[in-house]
Protein backbone atom coordinates (compact mmCIF):
# COMPACT_ATOMS: atom_id res chain seq x y z
CA UNK A 1 0.00 0.00 0.00
CA UNK A 2 3.05 2.23 0.77
CA UNK A 3 3.90 1.95 -2.70
CA UNK A 4 0.44 2.73 -4.44
CA UNK A 5 -0.16 5.42 -2.40
CA UNK A 6 3.12 7.32 -3.41
CA UNK A 7 2.73 6.13 -7.07
CA UNK A 8 -0.82 8.52 -7.04
CA UNK A 9 1.57 11.42 -6.03
CA UNK A 10 4.55 13.25 -6.73
CA UNK A 11 6.96 13.47 -3.55
CA UNK A 12 5.55 16.96 -2.83
CA UNK A 13 7.81 20.34 -3.76
CA UNK A 14 7.13 23.27 -1.60
CA UNK A 15 3.91 24.12 -3.01
CA UNK A 16 2.38 20.80 -2.83
CA UNK A 17 3.32 20.70 0.84
CA UNK A 18 1.73 23.79 1.78
CA UNK A 19 -1.40 22.48 -0.24
CA UNK A 20 -1.53 18.90 1.49
CA UNK A 21 -1.14 21.13 5.02
CA UNK A 22 -3.77 23.74 4.05
CA UNK A 23 -5.93 20.52 3.03
CA UNK A 24 -4.88 18.74 6.32
CA UNK A 25 -5.74 21.65 8.61
CA UNK A 26 -9.06 22.29 7.06
CA UNK A 27 -9.79 18.59 7.47
CA UNK A 28 -8.76 18.62 11.03
CA UNK A 29 -10.63 21.95 11.81
CA UNK A 30 -14.27 19.92 9.90
CA UNK A 31 -13.32 16.76 12.11
CA UNK A 32 -12.91 18.76 15.42
CA UNK A 33 -15.84 20.70 14.72
CA UNK A 34 -18.04 17.28 13.72
CA UNK A 35 -16.42 15.86 17.02
CA UNK A 36 -16.63 19.23 19.34
CA UNK A 37 -20.50 19.68 18.13
CA UNK A 38 -20.70 15.81 18.99
CA UNK A 39 -19.59 16.30 22.44
CA UNK A 40 -21.18 19.59 22.99
CA UNK A 41 -24.97 17.76 22.68
CA UNK A 42 -23.24 15.42 24.76
CA UNK A 43 -22.56 17.28 27.22
CA UNK A 44 -25.88 18.96 27.33
CA UNK A 45 -27.43 16.08 27.27
CA UNK A 46 -25.40 14.90 30.65
CA UNK A 47 -24.03 12.41 29.24
CA UNK A 48 -20.60 12.74 30.72
CA UNK A 49 -21.89 13.24 34.03
CA UNK A 50 -20.04 11.13 36.63
CA UNK A 51 -23.15 9.08 37.97
CA UNK A 52 -23.51 7.88 33.96
CA UNK A 53 -20.23 6.56 34.07
CA UNK A 54 -19.50 5.61 37.91
CA UNK A 55 -21.67 2.03 37.54
CA UNK A 56 -18.83 1.09 35.54
CA UNK A 57 -16.08 1.11 38.61
CA UNK A 58 -18.59 -0.89 40.50
CA UNK A 59 -17.71 -4.71 40.23
CA UNK A 60 -21.35 -5.44 40.54
CA UNK A 61 -22.42 -4.04 37.10
CA UNK A 62 -19.56 -6.34 35.47
CA UNK A 63 -19.87 -9.41 37.47
CA UNK A 64 -23.67 -9.10 37.01
CA UNK A 65 -24.31 -8.06 33.12
CA UNK A 66 -21.53 -7.34 31.49
CA UNK A 67 -19.14 -10.38 32.35
CA UNK A 68 -21.86 -13.11 32.11
CA UNK A 69 -23.08 -10.92 28.74
CA UNK A 70 -19.44 -11.22 27.43
CA UNK A 71 -19.30 -14.76 28.39
CA UNK A 72 -22.34 -15.43 26.36
CA UNK A 73 -20.96 -13.99 23.60
CA UNK A 74 -17.54 -15.67 23.63
CA UNK A 75 -19.57 -19.36 24.43
CA UNK A 76 -21.64 -18.83 21.33
CA UNK A 77 -18.95 -17.77 18.73
CA UNK A 78 -16.60 -20.28 20.22
CA UNK A 79 -19.04 -23.02 20.03
CA UNK A 80 -20.06 -22.32 16.63
CA UNK A 81 -16.47 -21.61 15.14
CA UNK A 82 -15.43 -25.66 16.33
CA UNK A 83 -19.08 -26.74 15.10
CA UNK A 84 -18.98 -25.17 11.71
CA UNK A 85 -14.82 -26.32 11.06
CA UNK A 86 -16.72 -30.09 11.27
CA UNK A 87 -19.36 -29.44 9.13
CA UNK A 88 -17.18 -26.67 6.90
CA UNK A 89 -14.56 -29.97 6.29
CA UNK A 90 -17.48 -32.33 5.73
CA UNK A 91 -18.91 -30.13 3.08
CA UNK A 92 -16.20 -28.54 1.79
CA UNK A 93 -14.77 -32.07 1.44
CA UNK A 94 -17.90 -33.52 0.06
CA UNK A 95 -17.97 -30.86 -2.73
CA UNK A 96 -15.19 -32.31 -4.10
CA UNK A 97 -16.38 -35.49 -4.07
CA UNK A 98 -15.99 -38.16 -6.86
CA UNK A 99 -19.76 -38.86 -6.67
CA UNK A 100 -21.69 -36.70 -7.98
CA UNK A 101 -24.68 -36.84 -5.95
CA UNK A 102 -22.35 -36.05 -2.68
CA UNK A 103 -21.48 -33.25 -4.52
CA UNK A 104 -24.43 -32.00 -5.54
CA UNK A 105 -26.19 -31.99 -2.07
CA UNK A 106 -23.34 -30.58 -0.14
CA UNK A 107 -22.99 -27.98 -2.93
CA UNK A 108 -26.52 -27.56 -2.40
CA UNK A 109 -26.24 -27.00 1.23
CA UNK A 110 -23.35 -24.95 0.86
CA UNK A 111 -25.16 -22.36 -1.70
CA UNK A 112 -28.15 -22.43 0.57
CA UNK A 113 -27.03 -21.26 3.85
CA UNK A 114 -24.74 -18.85 2.45
CA UNK A 115 -27.31 -16.96 0.81
CA UNK A 116 -29.71 -16.95 3.68
CA UNK A 117 -29.43 -14.01 6.64
CA UNK A 118 -28.44 -15.27 9.43
CA UNK A 119 -31.25 -13.94 11.18
CA UNK A 120 -33.50 -15.55 9.48
CA UNK A 121 -31.89 -19.04 10.57
CA UNK A 122 -31.68 -17.85 14.17
CA UNK A 123 -35.69 -17.24 14.21
CA UNK A 124 -36.15 -20.24 12.48
CA UNK A 125 -34.33 -22.50 14.69
CA UNK A 126 -35.55 -20.52 17.72
CA UNK A 127 -38.95 -21.42 16.67
CA UNK A 128 -38.65 -25.12 15.75
CA UNK A 129 -36.53 -25.72 18.56
CA UNK A 130 -38.93 -24.62 21.34
CA UNK A 131 -41.64 -26.15 19.44
CA UNK A 132 -40.34 -29.95 18.94
CA UNK A 133 -38.59 -29.01 22.59
CA UNK A 134 -35.49 -29.95 20.94
CA UNK A 135 -33.22 -28.62 24.18
CA UNK A 136 -34.42 -27.15 27.55
CA UNK A 137 -35.85 -24.07 27.60
CA UNK A 138 -33.13 -22.15 29.14
CA UNK A 139 -30.74 -22.95 26.42
CA UNK A 140 -33.29 -22.36 23.64
CA UNK A 141 -31.70 -19.48 22.51
CA UNK A 142 -28.31 -20.03 22.70
CA UNK A 143 -29.11 -23.02 20.63
CA UNK A 144 -30.82 -20.94 17.76
CA UNK A 145 -28.13 -18.69 17.63
CA UNK A 146 -25.20 -21.56 17.96
CA UNK A 147 -27.55 -22.86 14.73
CA UNK A 148 -27.59 -20.09 13.07
CA UNK A 149 -24.00 -19.32 13.26
CA UNK A 150 -22.71 -23.23 12.26
CA UNK A 151 -24.68 -23.55 9.42
CA UNK A 152 -23.49 -20.15 8.36
CA UNK A 153 -20.18 -20.10 8.88
CA UNK A 154 -19.94 -24.00 7.81
CA UNK A 155 -21.12 -23.05 4.26
CA UNK A 156 -18.35 -20.17 4.34
CA UNK A 157 -15.77 -22.14 6.03
CA UNK A 158 -16.14 -25.32 3.40
CA UNK A 159 -15.96 -23.08 0.68
CA UNK A 160 -12.57 -21.50 2.11
CA UNK A 161 -11.02 -25.29 2.86
CA UNK A 162 -11.80 -26.25 -0.89
CA UNK A 163 -10.18 -23.02 -2.09
CA UNK A 164 -7.20 -24.26 0.00
CA UNK A 165 -7.16 -27.64 -1.00
CA UNK A 166 -7.76 -26.76 -4.90
CA UNK A 167 -4.79 -24.50 -4.25
CA UNK A 168 -2.56 -27.16 -3.21
CA UNK A 169 0.42 -27.62 -5.65
CA UNK A 170 -0.91 -31.05 -8.17
CA UNK A 171 2.51 -32.32 -7.34
CA UNK A 172 0.96 -33.02 -3.11
CA UNK A 173 -1.38 -35.37 -4.15
CA UNK A 174 0.07 -37.10 -7.07
CA UNK A 175 3.59 -37.66 -4.89
CA UNK A 176 0.66 -38.98 -2.38
CA UNK A 177 -1.02 -41.15 -5.04
CA UNK A 178 2.22 -42.66 -5.80
CA UNK A 179 3.28 -43.97 -2.67
CA UNK A 180 -0.18 -45.57 -2.49
CA UNK A 181 -2.10 -43.58 -0.04
CA UNK A 182 -5.53 -43.96 -0.09
CA UNK A 183 -8.05 -40.95 -1.45
CA UNK A 184 -9.38 -40.62 2.19
CA UNK A 185 -5.65 -40.98 3.60
CA UNK A 186 -3.99 -38.19 1.19
CA UNK A 187 -7.09 -36.08 2.50
CA UNK A 188 -6.31 -36.69 6.03
CA UNK A 189 -2.39 -36.73 5.71
CA UNK A 190 -1.54 -34.17 2.93
CA UNK A 191 -4.36 -32.14 1.04
CA UNK A 192 -6.67 -31.07 4.54
CA UNK A 193 -3.11 -29.95 6.49
CA UNK A 194 -1.65 -28.02 4.18
CA UNK A 195 -5.15 -26.10 2.84
CA UNK A 196 -5.95 -25.56 6.93
CA UNK A 197 -2.40 -23.48 7.10
CA UNK A 198 -2.44 -21.83 3.63
CA UNK A 199 -6.37 -20.87 5.05
CA UNK A 200 -5.66 -19.96 8.59
CA UNK A 201 -6.16 -16.16 8.62
CA UNK A 202 -9.16 -16.75 6.51
CA UNK A 203 -10.08 -18.68 9.19
CA UNK A 204 -9.09 -16.72 12.04
CA UNK A 205 -10.95 -14.07 9.98
CA UNK A 206 -14.28 -15.78 10.19
CA UNK A 207 -13.99 -16.09 13.96
CA UNK A 208 -14.32 -12.30 14.35
CA UNK A 209 -17.39 -12.45 11.76
CA UNK A 210 -19.09 -15.12 13.84
CA UNK A 211 -18.50 -12.82 17.07
CA UNK A 212 -19.99 -9.96 15.88
CA UNK A 213 -22.75 -11.98 14.60
CA UNK A 214 -23.42 -13.40 17.66
CA UNK A 215 -25.03 -10.04 18.82
CA UNK A 216 -27.26 -11.08 16.77
CA UNK A 217 -29.21 -13.27 19.44
CA UNK A 218 -30.35 -9.90 21.00
CA UNK A 219 -33.00 -10.55 18.57
CA UNK A 220 -34.57 -13.28 20.85
CA UNK A 221 -33.32 -12.41 24.01
CA UNK A 222 -29.86 -14.02 24.01
CA UNK A 223 -27.55 -12.43 27.14
CA UNK A 224 -24.85 -11.73 24.98
CA UNK A 225 -23.01 -8.69 25.33
CA UNK A 226 -24.62 -6.12 23.71
CA UNK A 227 -27.90 -7.80 25.18
CA UNK A 228 -26.32 -7.36 28.99
CA UNK A 229 -24.79 -3.70 28.07
CA UNK A 230 -28.70 -2.51 27.12
CA UNK A 231 -30.12 -4.61 30.27
CA UNK A 232 -27.16 -3.17 32.88
CA UNK A 233 -27.78 0.31 30.79
CA UNK A 234 -31.57 0.36 31.93
CA UNK A 235 -30.79 -0.46 35.85
CA UNK A 236 -28.69 2.79 35.67
CA UNK A 237 -29.96 4.68 32.94
CA UNK A 238 -27.06 5.52 31.62
CA UNK A 239 -27.36 3.71 27.31
CA UNK A 240 -24.93 5.86 25.68
CA UNK A 241 -22.30 4.56 28.00
CA UNK A 242 -22.80 1.41 28.35
CA UNK A 243 -23.14 0.98 24.40
CA UNK A 244 -19.66 2.80 24.18
CA UNK A 245 -18.09 0.21 26.74
CA UNK A 246 -19.96 -2.63 24.90
CA UNK A 247 -18.49 -1.15 21.61
CA UNK A 248 -14.89 -1.16 23.11
CA UNK A 249 -15.11 -4.75 24.52
CA UNK A 250 -16.04 -5.99 21.27
CA UNK A 251 -13.96 -3.60 19.31
CA UNK A 252 -10.55 -4.75 21.20
CA UNK A 253 -11.18 -8.19 20.95
CA UNK A 254 -11.79 -7.84 17.00
CA UNK A 255 -8.68 -6.05 17.00
CA UNK A 256 -6.69 -8.68 18.11
CA UNK A 257 -7.98 -11.28 16.14
CA UNK A 258 -7.63 -9.06 13.22
CA UNK A 259 -4.24 -8.32 13.90
CA UNK A 260 -3.13 -12.02 14.73
CA UNK A 261 -4.72 -12.76 10.74
CA UNK A 262 -2.65 -10.25 9.40
CA UNK A 263 0.58 -11.34 11.29
CA UNK A 264 0.13 -15.01 10.55
CA UNK A 265 -1.01 -13.84 6.74
CA UNK A 266 2.49 -12.13 6.92
CA UNK A 267 4.55 -15.10 8.27
CA UNK A 268 3.25 -17.25 6.06
CA UNK A 269 4.02 -15.25 3.00
CA UNK A 270 6.93 -14.50 3.77
CA UNK A 271 7.77 -18.80 4.27
CA UNK A 272 6.42 -18.56 0.34
CA UNK A 273 8.44 -15.77 -0.75
CA UNK A 274 10.28 -17.64 -3.30
CA UNK A 275 7.25 -18.92 -5.01
CA UNK A 276 5.73 -15.32 -6.77
CA UNK A 277 3.58 -14.67 -3.86
CA UNK A 278 0.99 -12.30 -5.88
CA UNK A 279 0.16 -8.84 -4.31
CA UNK A 280 -1.45 -9.51 -0.87
CA UNK A 281 -4.86 -7.12 -1.72
CA UNK A 282 -5.16 -8.58 -5.41
CA UNK A 283 -4.93 -12.03 -4.14
CA UNK A 284 -7.60 -11.00 -1.30
CA UNK A 285 -9.72 -9.51 -4.30
CA UNK A 286 -9.46 -13.37 -6.00
CA UNK A 287 -10.54 -14.88 -2.72
CA UNK A 288 -13.30 -12.49 -2.44
CA UNK A 289 -15.36 -15.51 -2.53
CA UNK A 290 -14.68 -15.60 1.27
CA UNK A 291 -16.60 -12.66 1.98
CA UNK A 292 -19.82 -13.46 3.24
CA UNK A 293 -22.91 -13.63 0.58
CA UNK A 294 -20.27 -13.85 -2.35
CA UNK A 295 -22.07 -15.84 -4.94
CA UNK A 296 -19.33 -17.21 -7.69
CA UNK A 297 -21.19 -16.50 -11.08
CA UNK A 298 -19.84 -17.18 -14.26
CA UNK B 1 -52.01 -23.28 5.79
CA UNK B 2 -54.87 -20.75 4.32
CA UNK B 3 -54.83 -18.86 7.56
CA UNK B 4 -51.27 -18.97 7.29
CA UNK B 5 -51.80 -17.25 3.87
CA UNK B 6 -54.78 -14.67 4.97
CA UNK B 7 -52.33 -13.35 7.74
CA UNK B 8 -49.04 -13.48 5.63
CA UNK B 9 -49.75 -13.28 2.16
CA UNK B 10 -50.79 -9.42 2.08
CA UNK B 11 -47.76 -8.70 4.32
CA UNK B 12 -45.16 -10.31 1.99
CA UNK B 13 -44.67 -7.87 -0.55
CA UNK B 14 -44.89 -4.60 1.65
CA UNK B 15 -42.23 -6.49 4.04
CA UNK B 16 -39.65 -7.29 1.20
CA UNK B 17 -40.24 -3.91 -0.43
CA UNK B 18 -38.65 -2.56 3.04
CA UNK B 19 -36.12 -4.73 2.41
CA UNK B 20 -35.39 -3.43 -0.85
CA UNK B 21 -35.74 -0.20 0.05
CA UNK B 22 -33.45 -0.63 2.89
CA UNK B 23 -30.61 -1.88 0.41
CA UNK B 24 -30.92 0.06 -1.66
CA UNK B 25 -30.54 3.52 0.15
CA UNK B 26 -27.72 1.93 2.09
CA UNK B 27 -25.80 0.84 -0.92
CA UNK B 28 -25.84 4.25 -2.38
CA UNK B 29 -24.80 5.76 0.78
CA UNK B 30 -22.33 3.17 1.49
CA UNK B 31 -20.68 3.70 -2.20
CA UNK B 32 -20.67 7.06 -1.49
CA UNK B 33 -19.05 6.92 1.46
CA UNK B 34 -16.72 4.12 0.98
CA UNK B 35 -15.06 5.86 -2.50
CA UNK B 36 -14.84 8.79 0.37
CA UNK B 37 -12.92 6.47 2.80
CA UNK B 38 -11.19 4.70 0.18
CA UNK B 39 -9.62 8.16 -1.45
CA UNK B 40 -8.65 9.51 1.71
CA UNK B 41 -6.90 6.26 3.13
CA UNK B 42 -4.49 6.75 -0.39
CA UNK B 43 -4.71 10.79 0.07
CA UNK B 44 -0.75 12.90 0.29
CA UNK B 45 -2.41 14.41 3.44
CA UNK B 46 -1.18 11.87 6.47
CA UNK B 47 -4.11 13.00 8.41
CA UNK B 48 -7.05 11.75 5.93
CA UNK B 49 -5.30 8.66 6.20
CA UNK B 50 -4.91 8.39 9.82
CA UNK B 51 -8.94 9.37 10.04
CA UNK B 52 -9.81 6.94 7.16
CA UNK B 53 -7.44 4.14 8.78
CA UNK B 54 -8.77 4.42 12.76
CA UNK B 55 -12.74 4.85 11.25
CA UNK B 56 -12.53 1.74 9.14
CA UNK B 57 -11.07 -0.30 11.92
CA UNK B 58 -12.96 0.68 14.75
CA UNK B 59 -16.26 0.35 12.39
CA UNK B 60 -15.50 -3.08 11.32
CA UNK B 61 -14.48 -4.58 13.97
CA UNK B 62 -18.29 -3.66 15.96
CA UNK B 63 -21.47 -5.39 15.46
CA UNK B 64 -23.63 -4.35 12.94
CA UNK B 65 -26.21 -4.98 16.20
CA UNK B 66 -24.88 -2.32 18.28
CA UNK B 67 -24.77 -0.14 15.34
CA UNK B 68 -27.84 -0.15 14.91
CA UNK B 69 -29.03 -0.25 18.37
CA UNK B 70 -26.19 2.87 19.00
CA UNK B 71 -28.40 4.66 16.18
CA UNK B 72 -31.19 4.23 17.36
CA UNK B 73 -30.89 4.54 21.30
CA UNK B 74 -27.95 6.51 21.04
CA UNK B 75 -28.42 8.99 18.50
CA UNK B 76 -32.24 8.93 18.23
CA UNK B 77 -33.26 8.60 21.65
CA UNK B 78 -30.36 9.85 23.84
CA UNK B 79 -29.13 12.61 21.35
CA UNK B 80 -32.42 13.70 19.63
CA UNK B 81 -30.85 12.77 15.59
CA UNK B 82 -34.14 12.93 14.25
CA UNK B 83 -33.77 12.10 10.25
CA UNK B 84 -37.53 12.86 9.73
CA UNK B 85 -40.64 15.29 9.71
CA UNK B 86 -42.57 14.96 12.64
CA UNK B 87 -45.50 13.85 11.20
CA UNK B 88 -47.83 10.72 11.84
CA UNK B 89 -45.41 8.48 10.29
CA UNK B 90 -42.70 9.90 12.39
CA UNK B 91 -41.55 6.71 14.06
CA UNK B 92 -41.61 4.54 11.48
CA UNK B 93 -39.70 6.45 8.97
CA UNK B 94 -37.43 7.91 11.63
CA UNK B 95 -36.10 4.04 12.36
CA UNK B 96 -35.96 3.62 9.19
CA UNK B 97 -33.90 6.12 8.58
CA UNK B 98 -31.72 5.33 11.27
CA UNK B 99 -31.02 2.03 9.95
CA UNK B 100 -30.02 3.08 6.37
CA UNK B 101 -27.79 5.18 8.03
CA UNK B 102 -25.93 2.31 10.68
CA UNK B 103 -25.93 -0.32 7.82
CA UNK B 104 -24.16 3.11 5.53
CA UNK B 105 -21.71 3.85 8.45
CA UNK B 106 -21.10 -0.15 8.52
CA UNK B 107 -21.12 -1.23 4.82
CA UNK B 108 -18.57 1.98 3.39
CA UNK B 109 -16.10 0.34 5.55
CA UNK B 110 -16.30 -3.36 3.28
CA UNK B 111 -16.54 -0.82 0.24
CA UNK B 112 -13.22 0.91 1.15
CA UNK B 113 -11.04 -2.05 1.72
CA UNK B 114 -12.91 -3.83 -1.38
CA UNK B 115 -11.68 -0.44 -3.38
CA UNK B 116 -8.45 -0.46 -1.98
CA UNK B 117 -7.83 -4.14 -3.57
CA UNK B 118 -8.87 -2.56 -6.71
CA UNK B 119 -6.85 0.21 -6.89
CA UNK B 120 -3.56 -2.25 -6.58
CA UNK B 121 -4.74 -3.81 -9.71
CA UNK B 122 -4.29 -0.55 -11.59
CA UNK B 123 -0.92 -0.65 -13.33
CA UNK B 124 1.42 1.53 -12.04
CA UNK B 125 1.85 3.29 -15.42
CA UNK B 126 -1.47 4.40 -15.80
CA UNK B 127 -1.26 7.19 -12.68
CA UNK B 128 2.52 7.84 -13.45
CA UNK B 129 1.06 8.54 -17.10
CA UNK B 130 -1.34 10.60 -15.38
CA UNK B 131 1.38 12.46 -13.30
CA UNK B 132 3.71 13.09 -16.27
CA UNK B 133 0.40 14.79 -17.56
CA UNK B 134 0.53 16.94 -14.70
CA UNK B 135 -3.08 16.06 -13.33
CA UNK B 136 -3.25 16.72 -9.47
CA UNK B 137 -3.87 14.24 -7.06
CA UNK B 138 -7.58 14.53 -7.15
CA UNK B 139 -7.56 14.44 -10.73
CA UNK B 140 -5.26 11.32 -10.78
CA UNK B 141 -8.03 9.75 -8.43
CA UNK B 142 -11.01 10.74 -9.75
CA UNK B 143 -10.32 10.12 -13.65
CA UNK B 144 -7.49 7.93 -13.85
CA UNK B 145 -7.56 5.19 -10.92
CA UNK B 146 -11.02 5.36 -9.72
CA UNK B 147 -12.97 4.19 -12.78
CA UNK B 148 -10.13 1.40 -13.44
CA UNK B 149 -10.59 0.34 -10.25
CA UNK B 150 -14.61 -0.04 -9.99
CA UNK B 151 -14.60 -1.70 -12.99
CA UNK B 152 -12.12 -4.28 -11.58
CA UNK B 153 -14.16 -4.50 -8.04
CA UNK B 154 -17.59 -4.82 -9.66
CA UNK B 155 -18.07 -8.77 -8.50
CA UNK B 156 -16.51 -8.27 -5.29
CA UNK B 157 -18.82 -5.32 -4.48
CA UNK B 158 -21.79 -7.37 -5.84
CA UNK B 159 -20.86 -9.36 -3.00
CA UNK B 160 -20.67 -7.00 -0.38
CA UNK B 161 -24.10 -5.74 -1.51
CA UNK B 162 -25.37 -8.91 -0.95
CA UNK B 163 -23.98 -9.28 2.24
CA UNK B 164 -25.79 -5.90 3.22
CA UNK B 165 -28.92 -7.28 1.87
CA UNK B 166 -28.66 -9.98 4.52
CA UNK B 167 -27.74 -7.70 7.10
CA UNK B 168 -30.83 -5.63 6.55
CA UNK B 169 -32.26 -8.43 8.57
CA UNK B 170 -30.80 -6.58 11.84
CA UNK B 171 -33.15 -3.49 10.84
CA UNK B 172 -36.01 -5.28 12.69
CA UNK B 173 -34.14 -5.05 15.90
CA UNK B 174 -35.20 -1.61 16.31
CA UNK B 175 -38.63 -2.16 14.55
CA UNK B 176 -38.10 -1.87 10.41
CA UNK B 177 -40.69 -3.74 9.56
CA UNK B 178 -39.14 -5.45 6.95
CA UNK B 179 -38.75 -9.06 5.43
CA UNK B 180 -37.08 -11.12 9.56
CA UNK B 181 -39.56 -9.31 11.59
CA UNK B 182 -42.65 -10.34 9.47
CA UNK B 183 -40.77 -14.00 9.57
CA UNK B 184 -40.73 -13.54 13.54
CA UNK B 185 -44.34 -12.28 13.74
CA UNK B 186 -45.67 -14.85 11.62
CA UNK B 187 -44.10 -17.80 13.98
CA UNK B 188 -44.94 -16.42 16.79
CA UNK B 189 -49.04 -16.30 15.62
CA UNK B 190 -48.56 -19.33 13.37
CA UNK B 191 -46.57 -21.53 15.43
CA UNK B 192 -47.41 -24.74 13.57
CA UNK B 193 -46.54 -23.77 9.94
CA UNK B 194 -42.38 -23.28 11.22
CA UNK B 195 -41.24 -24.73 8.01
CA UNK B 196 -43.65 -23.26 5.71
CA UNK B 197 -42.99 -19.67 6.37
CA UNK B 198 -39.16 -20.72 6.60
CA UNK B 199 -39.14 -21.12 3.44
CA UNK B 200 -41.38 -17.90 2.06
CA UNK B 201 -39.07 -15.96 3.45
CA UNK B 202 -35.84 -17.78 2.94
CA UNK B 203 -37.12 -17.94 -0.96
CA UNK B 204 -37.91 -14.28 -1.22
CA UNK B 205 -34.10 -13.38 0.11
CA UNK B 206 -32.63 -16.13 -2.47
CA UNK B 207 -34.49 -14.26 -5.46
CA UNK B 208 -33.16 -10.66 -4.25
CA UNK B 209 -29.45 -12.10 -3.96
CA UNK B 210 -29.59 -14.00 -6.43
CA UNK B 211 -30.49 -12.17 -9.17
CA UNK B 212 -27.91 -9.22 -7.28
CA UNK B 213 -25.26 -11.74 -7.54
CA UNK B 214 -26.51 -12.19 -11.24
CA UNK B 215 -26.78 -8.78 -12.53
CA UNK B 216 -22.84 -8.04 -10.83
CA UNK B 217 -22.02 -11.63 -12.66
CA UNK B 218 -22.87 -9.88 -15.36
CA UNK B 219 -21.82 -6.32 -15.01
CA UNK B 220 -18.50 -7.74 -14.14
CA UNK B 221 -18.08 -9.42 -17.47
CA UNK B 222 -19.43 -6.42 -19.61
CA UNK B 223 -17.19 -3.65 -17.93
CA UNK B 224 -13.94 -5.63 -16.97
CA UNK B 225 -11.18 -4.04 -17.31
CA UNK B 226 -9.49 -5.86 -20.49
CA UNK B 227 -5.56 -6.07 -19.78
Amino acid sequence: MSNQSTVLYDAPGPRARARNRITAVVFVVIVVAALGYMVSVLADNGQFAAEKWDPFTVGGTWTTWILPGLWGTLKAAFVSIVLALIIGAFLGIGRMSDHKWVRMVSGFIVEVFRALPVLILMFFAYFLFAKYAVVPSSQLSFAAVVFGLTLYNGSVIAEILRAGIQAVPRGQSEAAQSIGLRKSQMMRMILLPQAVTAMLPALISQMVIALKDSALGYAFGYIEVVRSGIVSASYWGNYLPSLVVVAIIMIVINFCLTGFANYLERRLRRGRRKTNAPDPDVAELETMENVPGFNKIG
Amino acid sequence: MSTLWESMGPALWPAFWITIKLTFYSAIGSLIWGVLLAGMKVSPVPVMRGFATVYVNVVRNTPLTLIIIFCSIGLYQNLGLALAPDNATFIESNNFRLAVLGFILYTSTFVCETLRAGFNTVPIGQAEAARSLGLSFPQVFGLIVLPQALRTVIAPLGSVLIALTKNTTIASVIGVSEAALLMKSELETNGDQILVIFAIIAVGFMIITLSEGAFFGWAAKRWAVKR
